[in-house]
């Protein structure tokens, strides 16, 4: 069976591709020229009762997340295709060619709403987008240069997937994946510079610093920028993998035989597994982020955590509640698929009692919503009782807790059908547990202790509980590698043979995912408030003020169901275009 | 009972049952009888915690598949048995009466002032004016702790506080002056590790000197009745009132830096 489209279907459609990457490098080399003419500070926009404010919004959110989308697969894909090489697995060399196939399509996405963007941001806010090419314009050309080679090194990395199959051509074509990552993240980078230097621009750029005068590498290398490069590169990798998680559950709901369900299954879990993994590491960058936010100005960090925009860390709680929750349940259901898992089944309801313990913590407010007569018998909007619960050290030891079941219910799918034969198993499982207990009590311990000393010692205290989290999941997974080398199988994971519902929850997953990155997105641009760059250009336009958690709520919600709505169309058209790889049926059996 | 005990469906019910008694009646009600600081919980966050323990519920029915077939089938029974008539009756009577019930408190008028979303912590200016001059707030220390005898700050900060602040904010300085149950928000509570220890000293002299009428536009609106001092203390006066109220309740106030670092920035 052909695996590729090879006719003039997808001739037609790479063409349209070419023809859209260099519409948008020709509207970013040209834009800039044209806002620089004299005219007025702000363009009008009045289409479908938006206004220009939501217009930027909306094409900001959407590029950003197809952009996430395209920058997070490459990543893992030339991963998989790696331990396909080294590992001699073809079966994970199909895979990854089936993940950079999901790209093709979201690319072009990627380039209009770029295009959207800087033709509403050069015709809506014309004076500001004119301070920006005088400050920025020579890393403007640079990206279209980068953006030019990354697309081609796309289609040379997709469609010599089949030319360059054996001995160093393949290696080749690996590299060729690497540089598609380099490109990638250089564009990815110089975008994030912009974007930061209006948050946090150099302490010498006042009002009025004449743009010109102002030097690109202190506007690029600003106090936000390397901290916003990694959580976004981090976080490309959880959506990357929450969107294909996604992709591989539309084909398993979809597919008609059980083979197709097989490898969409193995599919689904593949995408699930990086995007939890990488989403682990994640709060770390976040920490590193919030730090140089309240380094750059304790105004700013204050206003995010504390003030108006502290109830949208509330919202973020109870959506990485759903996301521990939704993760783990993916994982005990697919238990139901591995002989030998039934040993485990006593253990969940332990685990989701910690985990719903968690999420109450967690999103437990500090400043409570109640109305008159219940801030009254409270004497304030401070709960006396639940009260202890709204503060940082009960929330990062609630997250680390959650963090370590996670693992554990992890580590319980990955131990299920595998029965250890080395003589030191049982002391093995043994140390696993203490070191598990260990973790949970200094976690334990330091959220009690910060209870009892200043805010900024306390603040140190999240360094250690996360450090206990980190070492003892290395800790556990290097025993476990070295205990279930060679060890008895209890038989075969039974890929797809997995209920409907499980695949909802990969679908969970990736709509909680986006609906996260716009939450948290709004909250990083909008700490701003009346700023275009903040303290150095004030924005003068009827949309100065902030907008409040309802309507940009709404604003979030509409995006995400556009971007679905999309992703819904380029999922269809991945398995309208091109056959499945999943052919090989034998790929899907043999375990993860 | 012994057997509906063993019913996936009915062990869901309890927890879910079990959870808001605690959640509506344990926590608002029980602990202060017991001697627990403790408050009724507000409607807002029952219903977050409700929610969480549904989704747990069915997420463990769920996650098993015979687990699953049962919990359900009890719902199925009532909803195609033959034998469960007479309660498909029932329920087809009661779920709408539910239904309209719960809508008709959801719409029906309130003298009740809505809900609100207030930041207990609104960010502080970088800079502010006292009295017409400029003082920089980030980074300020209370210059009190260099200059004077520590002692004498503290009998004049208490002095000032007697005279100015017992009245709402309480001869123990927990927020129960004798005006204080006319306000709403009532004065804040220095006993509560929320407040002081939260804040920096520069964060209190901001809060002093400016009062409810020079809280920030952002998460308005405030109700707050406290008055801006800047009109009737002067400067050293309200550092030394400061310091009564960290050296009077034992807290520490915030700090820029941990202790012993030597200005500069922390990485």
């Amino acid at each position: 069976m052909s695996l590729e489209g090879t006719g003039e279907g997808s001739k037609k459609m790479s063409g349209l591709k070419r023809g859209l990457a260099l519409f948008a490098i020709g509207t970013l080399i040209a834009v800039p020229l044209l806002a620089q003419v004299a005219g007025p500070d702000y363009g009008e926009f009045g289409i479908f009762g938006m206004d220009r404010r939501d217009a930027v919004w909306m094409a900001a959110q959407l590029h950003l997340l197809f952009a996430a989308f395209v920058l997070g697969v490459p990543m893992f894909a030339v991963v998989i295709e790696a331990i396909g090489i080294f590992g001699r697995q073809e079966r994970y060399d199909k895979l990854a060619k089936e993940f950079t196939r999901l790209l093709l399509v979201a690319y072009s996405a990627t380039a209009i709403w770029g295009a959207i963007l800087v033709f509403f941001l050069s015709t809506l806010y014309p004076r500001f987008w004119a301070y920006l090419t005088a400050i920025f314009a020579p890393s403007m050309w640079l990206y279209a240069g980068m953006f030019f080679l990354e697309s081609f090194t796309l289609y040379l990395y997709y469609y010599g997937w089949d030319a360059w199959k054996k001995g160093v051509a393949k290696k080749v074509h690996w590299f060729l994946g690497i540089m598609l990552n380099v490109w990638g993240t250089i564009v990815m980078f110089i975008a994030n510079g912009w974007l930061t230097y209006m948050m946090s621009p150099p302490a010498d750029v006042t009002a009025d610093t004449a743009p010109q005068t102002v030097q690109l590498w202190s506007a690029i290398a600003n106090a936000t920028w390397m901290p916003i490069n990694i959580h976004r590169l981090l976080a490309n990798v959880v959506f990357g993998g929450a969107i294909v998680g996604a992709y591989a559950a539309y084909r398993f709901l979809t597919s008609e035989s059980d083979e197709e369900r097989a490898h969409y299954d193995w599919m689904g879990y593949t995408g699930n597994f990086i995007a939890i993994g990488a989403l682990i590491v994640l709060p770390f960058a976040g920490y590193w982020l919030g730090r140089e936010i309240y380094e750059f100005s304790q105004q700013m960090g204050i206003t995010m955590m504390g003030g108006f925009m502290s109830w949208l860390w509330i919202i973020q709680a109870f959506l990485i509640g759903i996301l521990f929750l939704t993760g783990n349940y993916y994982l005990w259901i697919g238990m139901g698929r591995i002989p030998g898992a039934e040993r485990f089944q006593p253990y969940i309801k332990w685990m989701l009692l910690v985990l719903v313990l968690g999420v109450i913590v967690w999103a437990t407010p500090n400043t409570v919503i109640a109305d008159r007569d219940e801030i009254a018998a409270m004497g304030g909007t401070h709960h006396p009782f639940l009260g202890v619960l709204g503060v940082m050290s009960a929330k990062n030891t609630a997250v680390n807790l959650m963090i370590l079941t996670t693992f554990l219910s992890f580590l319980m799918y990955r131990r299920a059908n595998k029965e250890p034969v080395v003589s030191w198993a049982k002391m093995g499982t043994m140390l696993q547990g203490a070191a598990f207990v260990v973790a949970a009590l200094v976690v334990l311990f330091y959220g009690i202790y910060g209870y009892f000393v200043s805010a900024i010692i306390r603040i140190g205290f999240s360094v250690y509980q996360v450090a206990a989290v980190l070492v003892t999941i290395l800790f556990v997974l290097g025993i476990d590698i070295a205990m279930v080398r060679g060890a008895k199988s209890r038989g075969a994971i039974r890929w797809g043979q997995m209920p409907d519902r499980s695949q909802y929850a990969l679908l969970i997953l990736a709509v909680t995912f986006t609906w996260l990155m716009g939450l948290m997105g709004f909250a990083r641009s909008g700490i701003r408030q009346h700023w275009h760059v903040y303290e150095v250009i004030r924005d003068t336009s009827e949309q100065a003020f902030t907008p409040a958690l309802g309507p940009a709520a709404t604003m979030i919600s509409t995006c995400v169901l556009i971007f679905f709505g999309l992703v819904g169309m380029i999922f269809w058209l991945g398995g309208l275009a091109e056959k499945s790889v999943y052919d090989d049926t034998s790929a899907a059996e043999s375990g993860h | 009972m012994k057997r509906l005990l063993k019913q996936p469906f009915w062990q869901g019910a309890i927890v879910v049952a079990i959870a808001y008694v605690v959640f509506k009646y344990l926590i608002g009600y029980a602990l202060p009888i017991i001697g627990v600081s403790s408050a009724p919980v507000p409607s807002s966050v029952i219903l977050q915690y409700m929610l969480t323990v549904f989704v747990g519920v069915l997420l463990y029915m769920s996650a098993e598949e015979g687990r699953w077939g049962t919990f359900q089938k009890p719902i199925k029974e009532a909803m195609v048995s033959r034998d469960q008539k007479n309660l498909r009756g029932v329920l087809m009577v009661v779920i709408p009466i539910m239904v309209g019930w719960l809508a008709y408190q959801n719409v029906k008028p309130s003298f009740a002032a809505p809900a609100t979303l207030r930041s207990i912590h609104p960010a502080p200016p970088n800079e502010i004016t006292f009295r017409g001059l400029p003082i920089q707030l980030t980074g300020l220390e209370n210059p009190l702790h260099e200059n004077g005898s520590l002692e004498e700050h503290l009998q004049v900060g208490k002095a000032i506080y007697v005279k100015n602040c017992v009245p709402c904010h309480g001869d123990l300085l927990d927020g129960a002056g004798h005006f204080a149950q006319v306000f709403n928000p009532i004065p804040a509570d220095f006993t509560n590790s929320g407040t002081l220890p939260m804040l920096t000293e520069s964060f209190v002299f901001w809060r002093i000197a400016k009062g409810g009428p020079g809280l920030p536009q952002e998460g308005t609106p405030w109700d707050s009745a406290m008055p801006a001092w800047e009109n009737i203390l002067d400067e050293n006066e309200i550092w030394s009132v400061i310091l009564f109220l960290y050296d009077q309740t034992g807290f520490s106030p915030r700090t820029w830096h941990e202790e012993g670092e030597e200005g500069g920035e922390e990485h």
